[in-house]
């Protein structure tokens, strides 16, 4: 049963692309078939996280105009076995989605292609391309900074997915949406600069995926193109593997949450 | 010379909001007009002669302002409460004050349900009727919102950026953090509760209080608002 997922935020610059290159490979590492979609038409960005943008042929715009079909626009992972991406079209805008094309593709994935998972990359913004990343979706994971407009902007985000997707439009409620809190700082936090999990959780209201740290690793993952979750050494790597475990059902504690306290014996050798 | 302050001034600056009813009308034909009128006069309509009516004839493109002033006539002769005439275009406050009547723009205004559309004979024995009340049990999330024609009770959160609208009262057994306005159709006895109040804008039958300027002592607490006269009330809730 293929699950279709979209990462989604409202504000832009919060982690989207970064949270659906790190979800998708997880989910793949864990021996799933998954296929990230990038649907920022326009602005294209996945298939630089993901590192294979010298290997773009095709794109997502292309298979819905009918100009290459799935199977030649998937792009395989050099990586990471069962992971595929779907580059978004640099040339067009987010008119040229169309919610049969859209349909017409994820059926494909899932039915020709068997993915056990479809990850959505949605652009910023609450229009066309946002709406149309979310419309199929059977779950979502509202990526959001600690800091007021990301938090309102997920909010609104939330109140639309519980109306815009197919499965509310068929009466079938709201799809399952998870909190994923990206560039937490505890130290600013202590010092008031930034909001606290507990701060967001009361306004959003929603369950807590994972708090991924403010993290030089993010940066330096992007600017490699490797997803940051292969970088087993970092605590953002390591905050995305504890996402991709609880995404799936394990029950974990939160870290880097909490400043790290100096333990005993760092106080003794003034670490 | 400086300003100086008139212990004697009989002006004062309120705002208010109201609502008004907008009649769109897609075609000016006087005959059509007044036998269609008068129909929803008959099914008890009786609001089309209470309510302040804006005429809207965006959707007109003939719409020229003798065929207007027919129009007019008709309505005023039904007893139609004429205020004013939506702006497009090609209509201006010239035209309006032609025609006897205010110049309005709708692109400021927000569209709610009106309660007796098109049930108005069933409308006559509804004063007995409960209202219907609404229960909300979801958050209403920021860009929401949410009417009701009678109270409204909400069990889940009202994040910043949304509204609760009621003709009646509202109860939020939550944190309210967004819009609420009360008594939306003028009703000045109806009122706001809610647990935690942190709310952006409150507003009674059109008596509103911004964020700003609601009382320190009852931010982030359980309090019940009401109106005396024009003054909001607010009561702790114990």
């Amino acid at each position: 049963m293929t699950k279709i997922v979209v990462v989604t935020s409202g504000k832009g610059g919060v982690g989207k692309t970064t949270t659906s290159a790190a979800l998708a490979t997880g989910l793949a590492l864990r021996g799933f078939k998954t296929t990230v979609i990038d649907f920022d038409v326009g602005l294209r960005n996945l298939d630089l996280i993901m590192g294979c943008e010298r290997r773009v042929v095709y794109d997502l715009v292309n298979v819905i105009n009918g100009d290459a079909n799935i199977k030649q626009a998937l792009i395989k992972d050099k990586r990471v076995d069962n992971l595929f991406i779907l580059p978004a079209s640099q040339t067009r805008d987010k008119d040229a989605l169309t919610q049969e094309g859209v349909e017409t593709v994820l059926d494909a994935l899932r039915d020709d292609l068997q993915m056990d998972y479809i990850i959505c990359d949605s652009p910023a913004g609450i229009e066309k391309g946002a709406l149309m990343a979310a419309y199929f979706a059977d779950e979502a994971v509202v990526v959001t900074n600690p800091e007021v407009s990301s938090v309102r902007d997920s909010d609104r985000i939330i109140g639309i997915l519980a109306s815009k997707t197919r499965h509310a439009e068929q009466g079938n409620g709201d799809i399952p949406a998870r909190l994923l809190l990206t560039r937490y700082s505890p130290e600013r936090v202590e010092k008031g600069e930034m909001l606290s999990v507990e701060d967001v959780q009361e306004i959003l209201a929603i369950e807590l995926l994972g708090v991924v740290p403010e993290s030089q690793a993010v940066l330096n993952a992007s600017n490699a193109g490797n997803p940051v979750i292969l970088d087993t050494d970092s605590d953002a790597g390591q905050a995305y593997a504890d996402a991709v475990a609880r995404f799936l059902g394990d029950e974990l504690p939160h870290r880097f949450v909490t400043l790290n306290k100096k333990g005993l014996f760092g106080r003794l050798f003034g670490g | 010379m400086t300003a100086v302050v008139d212990e004697n001034t009989i002006l004062e600056f309120k705002g208010r909001m109201l609502m008004m009813t907008v009649l769109q009308l897609n075609d000016l034909d006087p005959g059509q007009l007044h036998q269609q009128v008068s129909q929803k006069l008959d099914e008890a309509a009786q609001w089309l002669q209470e309510a302040p009516v804006v005429i809207d004839v965006a959707n007109y493109v003939d719409a020229d302002p003798v065929s207007l002033l027919a129009a007019v006539d008709t309505l005023r002769g039904l007893g139609v409460n004429l205020v004013a005439l939506a702006r497009n275009e090609r209509l201006d406050a010239e035209t309006a004050a032609m025609l006897g009547l205010g110049s309005i723009s709708l692109l400021g205004g927000r569209e709610v349900s009106r309660r007796n559309d098109s049930n108005g004979k069933q409308e006559e024995s509804n004063e007995a009727e409960p209202l219907e009340t609404l229960v909300v049990d979801q958050p209403v999330r920021s860009g929401q919102q949410v009417y009701s024609r009678g109270d409204m009770i909400v069990l889940a959160q009202v994040s910043t950026g949304a509204e609760l609208l009621a003709e009646g009262n509202i109860h939020v057994y939550s944190n309210l953090r967004g819009r609420a306005l009360a008594g939306v159709r003028g009703n000045s006895k109806a009122r706001i509760f809610c647990q935690q109040l942190n709310a952006e804008l409150v507003s009674i039958a059109g008596h509103y209080r911004v964020a700003e300027d609601l009382p320190e002592q009852h931010r982030n607490q359980p309090v019940h608002l009401s109106l005396d006269g024009e003054a909001m009330q607010f009561t702790a809730l114990k």
